[in-house]
């Protein structure tokens, strides 16, 4: 690489080519290998400020992000909406420049309106990195997905991903979607039908029952249910959500004895997933967990590191 | 006074349903006569060589936001803006702040256009009391005061109480006016930003169906079958919706529907990025209903080309997409674009598209002379249009006439310009070098 470098941003998946996610992918295992020493640091990106900007409440993606930063040495600025001018009235891109003006070198965002960190990435000129908007992107969960999905399984194209539950309001689904097919996976989803978007990509399968994707999947991804859809009439009833969609011993002893379960958390144990499954040898939920912090690092590395990458 | 020589001109009336090549000697406000060649000894000419000339548009539907939102657009630069793009008549849509919902607001912005003097207003009055949905509206008085209010919306929002609306149009048919409904069912449309389909998906946006529209134009077709009362569907979007005004008129349903530019030129995968130029009420829709909407044009079955002029301001769409108000401002580029787009591609011809934005409008809204429209002949009032075919420009919304800036146009190219407006006879927009003295008045 030579000369100034075009800022890179991340905001969702298909804005980088296979190969780089191929690349990321296996930075990321060399970071993951950095989380297992005792001192887990090094000094990448020491001097660099990254700001988490969180329009929307959320502990585990936050902690994420600022745990991957601080191993990377970066220092790390919180910025939660809630306890911030934003109550003020300040708009999104003046609370942009301000971040940016102070000296950040790369905005995490997180917001309840899809599309504002595509805003805020043609606004500025740091670099953006997308920790989930509205019902439309998650990058980093896809990421960190098919990184799970990959260590345990090695190859993925071919193998069938079936995504379960409230698909219609997933920004996990429909970046996960985009990048399983990507890496050449088989992508089908299973849904109470007023969990379905009306369009849906082109190879998507549909599934109205659980019980008849269960037999060919080798990733079973359960999607949270908010509560709240029942009262907004998605749902007659959690049981009827249960009864159908649950995760639970009976259709795990349906499944292939080698599937994955997998969930972005937080669980809602009893409503998509039983604890018994929860804590199977098949799931994966905790794995997902630590291999978050591996990938946001490769994230953060890829945008902000110097030249030469991993 | 000064006469003015509108002189070799092509004229297109669709009020006549002629087009010929002649001059138009103004004097008074009026024509005062139409001829092959006049001397032009003592006029002043507008040189109309190679150009055509139209009688001034109506527009049926636009925003002025005045009063209350006057950062966004205000009735000054909402005219100036019309007849920039050709028009002489406007409605204005009643959701303002406060709404016009009483005879002394409307007949305040009624005369407040009269001395501004750029384009005839017709204020479009509320159908229900401060446009809440729940009790009518003074239809009466406002249809009766000054300003002869002779449509009612709450245009913004349709009227969801089925019994409200029915008792609206049973009255509004006792005097003789118009209902114009916004079709948008919200219980449907709740929280949607897009079309529901493809662009909801890709976006992450919740989705408007096509339904919210359709539901509400079947529920408004069957209740102006039932009172007999003149309906005007507004802003229609979906293949559907076309469908069911079609089988209606049919049926003898007296139903009549507006088109936008917007929903004409493009369809949910145009929206580039979280644009919020793009987004507007109803949201584009897919490939076939554009297809639909042109097929609706071509054979009648949609009377008018409506702008839906919704001026917001830089701030307002400068946000989330969420956050910002639906809207496009439309005055300027509307026929323009359609030339462009639809005449030059054969789609439509030119009469064909200078009827959708005279005579349709005129016969939806029950105008006619001294008023509005009829055949450009001696003593009619001297409202006319000057467009040069061959001029070529770019969409530029900073040197907008309007303070509403928000288009998902700029940077298109255009081909056609509207070059010159006359309103009764006074020169309200001309092009440098358009008009010429050529001599002293004798």
């Amino acid at each position: 690489m030579q000369g100034k470098r075009e800022k890179r941003d991340l905001l969702d998946v298909d804005q980088l080519e296979l190969g780089e996610v191929e690349s990321l992918l296996e930075s990321a295992e060399a970071f993951e290998e950095v989380l297992r020493r005792p001192i887990k640091k090094v000094p990448a990106l020491r001097g660099k400020t990254v700001v988490n900007l969180f329009y929307e409440p959320s502990t585990r993606t936050r902690f994420s992000f600022e745990l991957a930063a601080k191993s990377l040495s970066a220092d790390v600025l919180n910025f939660s909406a809630s306890a911030s001018s934003v109550e003020k009235g300040e708009s999104l891109k003046d609370t942009g420049f301000t971040v940016q003006a102070m000296g950040a070198d790369a905005v995490v965002i997180r917001h309840p309106v899809a599309g504002a960190p595509y805003l805020l990435a043609e606004w500025l000129d740091i670099p953006v990195i997308n920790a989930g908007d509205g019902m439309h992107a998650h990058p980093t969960q896809a990421l960190l997905d098919v990184y799970v999905m990959r260590k345990r399984l090695g190859k993925l194209e071919g193998r069938r991903v079936t995504f379960v539950g409230d698909i219609l309001h997933s920004r996990v689904a429909r970046s996960g979607i985009k990048v399983c097919t990507m890496l050449g996976m088989k992508v089908a989803v299973a849904a109470p039908p007023t969990f379905l978007p009306a369009w849906l990509p082109p190879g998507v399968e549909v599934f109205q029952r659980l019980d008849d994707a269960l037999e060919d999947s080798h990733v079973i991804y359960l999607l949270r249910i908010q509560r709240e859809r029942q009262q907004q009439g998605y749902l007659p009833s959690l049981e009827e959500y249960v009864s159908s969609f649950q995760m639970n011993e009976e259709r795990l002893r349906k499944a292939r004895p080698d599937v994955l379960v997998m969930h972005p958390g937080p669980m809602n144990r009893g409503v998509e997933i039983t604890p018994g499954v929860a804590e199977s040898p098949q799931s994966v939920v905790d794995y997902q967990v630590t291999c978050g912090v591996a990938v946001r690092m490769a994230v953060l590395f890829l945008l902000l590191g110097g030249a030469g990458g991993a | 006074m000064t006469k003015l020589l509108v002189r070799g001109g092509k004229v297109v009336d669709p009020f006549s349903g002629r087009s010929y090549q002649a001059d138009i000697l103004v004097a008074g406000g009026k024509i005062e006569a139409i001829s092959r060649a006049f001397p032009d000894r003592g006029l002043k000419v507008l040189e109309a060589e190679g150009m055509y000339v139209f009688p001034g548009f109506l527009d049926l539907h636009a925003h002025l936001r005045e009063p209350g939102k006057e950062e966004a657009e205000d009735l000054e630069t909402g005219l100036r803006a019309a007849v920039r793009g050709g028009y002489t008549a406007v409605c204005c849509m009643p959701n303002t702040k406060p709404p016009l919902d009483n005879p002394e607001l409307v007949e305040a912005l009624y005369f407040k256009a009269k001395e501004i003097g750029l384009a005839d207003l017709f204020p479009v009055g509320c159908i229900t009391r401060g446009r809440e949905g729940r009790e009518l509206a003074d239809m009466g008085l406002m249809s009766s005061c000054r300003a002869r209010v002779r449509a009612f919306s709450d245009d913004g929002d349709g009227v969801m109480d089925s019994g409200l609306m029915r008792r609206a149009l049973l009255y509004s048919r006792a005097l003789g006016t118009v209902i114009i409904s916004h079709p948008e069912d919200r219980a449907l449309s709740r929280g949607g930003q897009v079309n529901e389909g493809k662009a909801s998906y890709l976006m992450g946006l919740r989705g408007i169906p096509a339904l919210a529209e359709e539901v509400m134009v079947a529920r408004d077709i069957l209740l102006a079958e039932e009172t007999g009362a003149r309906l005007h569907l507004a802003h229609l979007s979906t293949a559907r919706s076309v469908q069911l005004v079609r089988e209606a008129r049919k049926r003898g349903v007296p139903v009549t529907a507006e088109v936008t530019p917007h929903h004409l030129l493009l369809t949910e995968e145009d929206i580039r990025g979280y644009d919020t130029n793009f987004k507007v009420n109803p949201p584009l829709r897919t490939r076939d209903d554009v297809r639909a909407l042109l097929e609706g044009l071509v054979d009648g079955t949609i009377d008018a080309v409506a702008t839906d002029h919704a001026p917001h301001t830089r701030e307002s769409k400068e946000q989330e997409f969420d956050y910002a108000p639906f809207g496009i401002s439309g005055l300027e580029t509307a026929f323009p674009l359609l030339y462009t787009e639809l005449v030059l591609r054969g789609e439509l011809g030119l009469d064909e598209l200078v009827a959708l934005f005279t005579s349709g409008p005129a016969r939806v809204l029950g105008v006619s002379p001294p008023l509005y429209g009829g055949q450009l002949v001696e003593g009619r009032i001297a409202d006319l249009v000057i467009f040069d075919p061959r001029a070529r420009w770019v969409i530029d919304p900073s040197r907008f006439a309007s303070k509403g800036r928000n288009t998902p146009f700029a940077g298109r190219e255009v081909k056609g310009r509207v070059v010159g407006v006359l309103k009764e006879g006074r020169v309200v927009y001309a092009e440098d070098g358009l008009l010429q003295d050529v001599g002293t008045v004798s």
